[in-house]
């Protein structure tokens, strides 16, 4: 079972690097770039088909280790 | 004062902090590596170091946060012992929810190597009883994480409750953005735990110990904790 975990900065947090990477596309020259915030996505395995387990499980994954609440979202995505 | 240093995979300023343990406290300091889910008996301080746990890998300090020596870590922290956390030990205390708030990026992105001058907010902690209140300290730094954040809410909590031990400042012991190289909020370079035993530091005293090779200003942190170590006993 295949499942992906993504991981956002919570909005208001400074994102330097968002920025950082704004700077690079507007010197590509890709107009239009309002606005640029860096996220982080796990794609997990995971043994067994109980999809609402393996939410439960992630969502223990994610509150422990692969966000830091403190400044980061995350949304959890059993995939079909 | 017995302390021990905990060593996790990719730490690397284990060796400098248990010289100044040794050089300061004239005692041999215990190293205790991170998979060990017990502190030896009797420690009074433990030193999480300076590195780059597991790569910081993830979040710096992230996967540190759950070794097994963390449990004993917490164990002597609800006891009341001492903890200090430097750089990356800041990192991992606040990633383990010992400290408050969380050590993001350098606000310019630069990786910092350099002497920094700190205002030493009050003196009446066993963390800073070797300095005097307001006393202006030159520590050096070398991180690209140390730009502490918090909700605002407990930056406030932190500001009111005398929890802001260490700030960036100019020479003169003045918060100034010009001198504020990572950009932490409030400028704030360490941070005291509720219980006032767990002490967060991006820069590095331990480094900073030794007239042969430069200011000693990091002398008084250890030599500080000595002395209430050996009051309280």
């Amino acid at each position: 079972m295949k499942a992906r975990v993504t991981v956002t900065l919570k909005s208001g947090v400074l994102d330097p690097e968002g920025k950082a990477i704004e700077g690079a596309l507007r010197a590509l020259g890709i107009a239009g770039v309002a606005g640029v915030r860096q996220g982080k996505v796990f794609d997990i395995e995971l043994d067994g088909t109980d999809a609402r387990r393996a939410e439960v499980a992630l969502t223990d994954a994610a509150e422990k280790l692969l966000a830091n609440t403190v400044i980061e979202n995350y949304r959890v995505e059993v995939l079909p | 004062m017995r302390s021990a240093v905990i060593i996790f995979p990719g730490s690397n300023r284990e060796r400098d902090m248990a010289r100044a343990l040794r050089l300061i406290c004239g005692r041999e300091p215990t190293m205790v590596w991170h998979a060990d889910a017990e502190l030896p008996a009797g420690i009074d301080l433990v030193v999480l170091p300076g590195g780059f746990s597991y790569g910081d890998y993830l979040r710096c300090g992230a996967i540190a946060a759950h070794a097994p020596v963390m449990a004993g870590v917490r164990v002597h922290a609800r006891n009341g012992g001492l903890v200090l956390g430097i750089c990356n030990g800041f990192q991992i205390l606040c990633e383990a929810g010992l400290l408050p708030g969380v050590l993001m990026r350098n606000g310019a992105l630069k990786f910092l190597c350099r002497e920094v001058h700190l205002r030493v907010e009050r003196s009446d902690t066993p963390f800073t009883r070797g300095y005097n209140a307001g006393q202006v300290i030159r520590l050096p730094v070398a991180h690209g994480e140390g730009n502490f954040y918090a909700h605002p809410a407990i930056i406030a909590r932190l500001e009111s409750e005398g929890r802001v031990l260490f700030r960036y400042t100019s020479p003169a012991g003045v918060p100034d953005p010009n001198w504020n190289f990572n950009g932490a909020t409030n400028a704030i370079a360490g941070v005291l735990s509720e219980k006032r035993n767990v002490l967060g530091l991006m820069p590095h005293p331990e480094n900073h110990v030794d007239a042969a090779v430069g200011p000693t200003d990091g002398r008084g942190l250890f030599a500080g904790l000595v002395a209430h170590v050996a009051q309280a006993a």
